[in-house]
């Protein structure tokens, strides 16, 4: 038997993002329930979300990501040969979201898979890219984050729907030029929590989604920073020397909390969701495609990304910046 | 040694400060959280988990919900510590 021949390393080649667009600012939600501007930005941080559009699509919005994504990293389709995509928010169980986008974006006959950790879908499907191109079982791999929440939010629930919105992210993975030079994607760290899964859930197709906003706020602040700075220590990075921390866009309250017990300045910690919303697996790769847009992020710097939420799965890494 | 309830209302008040930026000292035992010192639930789960690590008391959610003063605080925290 041949086995492929495996490679030292994987790393991240590009970023893109995407968001639908229309705008939902916290006063159109006034309009419509009892909340206001202040409220909602002292309780969660958001000052504004996209909401996808009535016939826009998981894989919409997928495609439209990861088009950015493959153009940034120069690789052509053809060299992609495996696809996930990171969601829990598709229209139908079937087909998968992966197979019809990397059909969409002319990347032929790749493995494609749809992967469900929730909002810490996109570290886990990092993790599987990464683990896919040591193995030598793909040479590029495309992993997409993309959430359609507001099909899954009640209109009338004011605690769920000021938070979740729709958007994607995908980053493009290859194999590492110079072992020697680049640090790539880092060792996961991941864990779930399933004794505590009826914390954040959607009962069945005909329900929408509920969460115990309180026990969720306590578990993310206390539980999960253990394993952040176990990813650093995996990565063999300080966390005084991380660029950035790019934890899942749930909530400000959580994110600035949680930073706060990792040890990472706050003008150092992703806030994409103030004007995003919390877009499940597809905060952590919209939020790096808009700094990474915006020049907040410098090649090869290592930034730590952390994915939670329903399940209870978590999962974080340090990857270097492409 | 346990502690007094002047010692529980003294690390209490640090608390609140810290966390949600209420000057000490306004943290007197008749002030109900939410309608005096304008917390709301999340930065009660904050000052839970702060308790817990300043006092060693565990306060879980469903018991967080029906501590609404200061004093309700003070009394659950000399309660249950060992």
């Amino acid at each position: 038997m041949h086995l492929p021949e495996p490679v030292s390393g994987a790393r991240i080649l590009a970023f893109g993002g995407y968001q639908p667009d229309n705008v939902v600012t916290n006063d159109d939600l006034a309009q419509v329930m009892d909340t206001n501007d202040e409220w909602i930005r002292s309780r969660v941080g958001i000052i504004s979300r996209r909401i996808a559009g009535p016939d826009e699509t998981v894989a919409d919005m997928a495609v439209a990501a990861a088009g950015k994504a493959i153009a940034n990293s120069g690789v052509s389709p053809s060299d992609i040969d495996l696809v996930i995509v990171a969601t829990c928010s598709t229209e139908a169980p079937l087909p998968n979201a992966s197979a019809s986008v990397a059909s969409r974006l002319g990347i032929n006959a790749p493995g494609a898979y749809d992967l469900n950790a929730a909002c810490a879908g996109f570290c886990y499907g990092l993790a599987n890219a990464s683990d896919a191109v040591r193995a030598g079982s793909a040479r590029h791999v495309l992993v997409i984050g993309s959430e359609k929440m507001s099909a899954w939010v009640d209109p009338l629930d004011r605690s769920t729907r000021i938070i979740f919105a729709d958007g994607a992210g995908a980053a493009v993975v290859g194999p590492v030029a110079d072992p020697q030079d680049e640090a790539g994607i880092g060792p996961v760290s991941w864990g779930s929590a399933g004794d505590i899964a009826d914390k954040i859930v959607i009962k069945d197709r005909d329900s929408f989604l509920f969460q115990e906003g309180q026990a969720v706020f306590r578990w993310a602040t206390t539980a999960l920073y253990p394993t952040a700075l176990d990813a650093c220590e995996r990565a063999g990075v300080q966390v005084s020397d991380l660029q950035a921390f790019v934890p899942h866009q749930a909530n400000l309250r959580i994110i600035e909390a949680l930073a706060r017990r990792i040890g990472v300045p706050r003008d150092r910690v992703a806030d994409d969701i103030q004007y995003a919303g919390n877009t499940s697996s597809a905060s952590i790769p919209l939020a790096l495609a808009r700094m990474a847009e915006r020049g907040q992020l410098t090649s090869g710097s290592p930034v730590l990304l952390m994915g939670f939420g329903a399940g209870m799965c978590y999962a974080a890494q340090v990857i270097t910046v492409p | 040694m346990a502690l007094s309830d002047q010692e529980i209302l003294k690390g209490l008040g640090e608390i609140v400060d810290e966390i949600a930026g209420v000057p000490a000292d306004e943290v007197t035992p008749e002030k109900s959280f939410v309608d005096d010192l304008d917390i709301d639930s999340l930065s009660m789960v904050e000052i839970a988990v702060a308790a817990q690590d300043k006092f060693g008391v565990e306060i879980p959610d469903d018991q967080l919900k029906d501590l609404k003063t200061v004093q309700d605080v003070v009394n659950y925290v000399h309660k249950n510590a060992s």
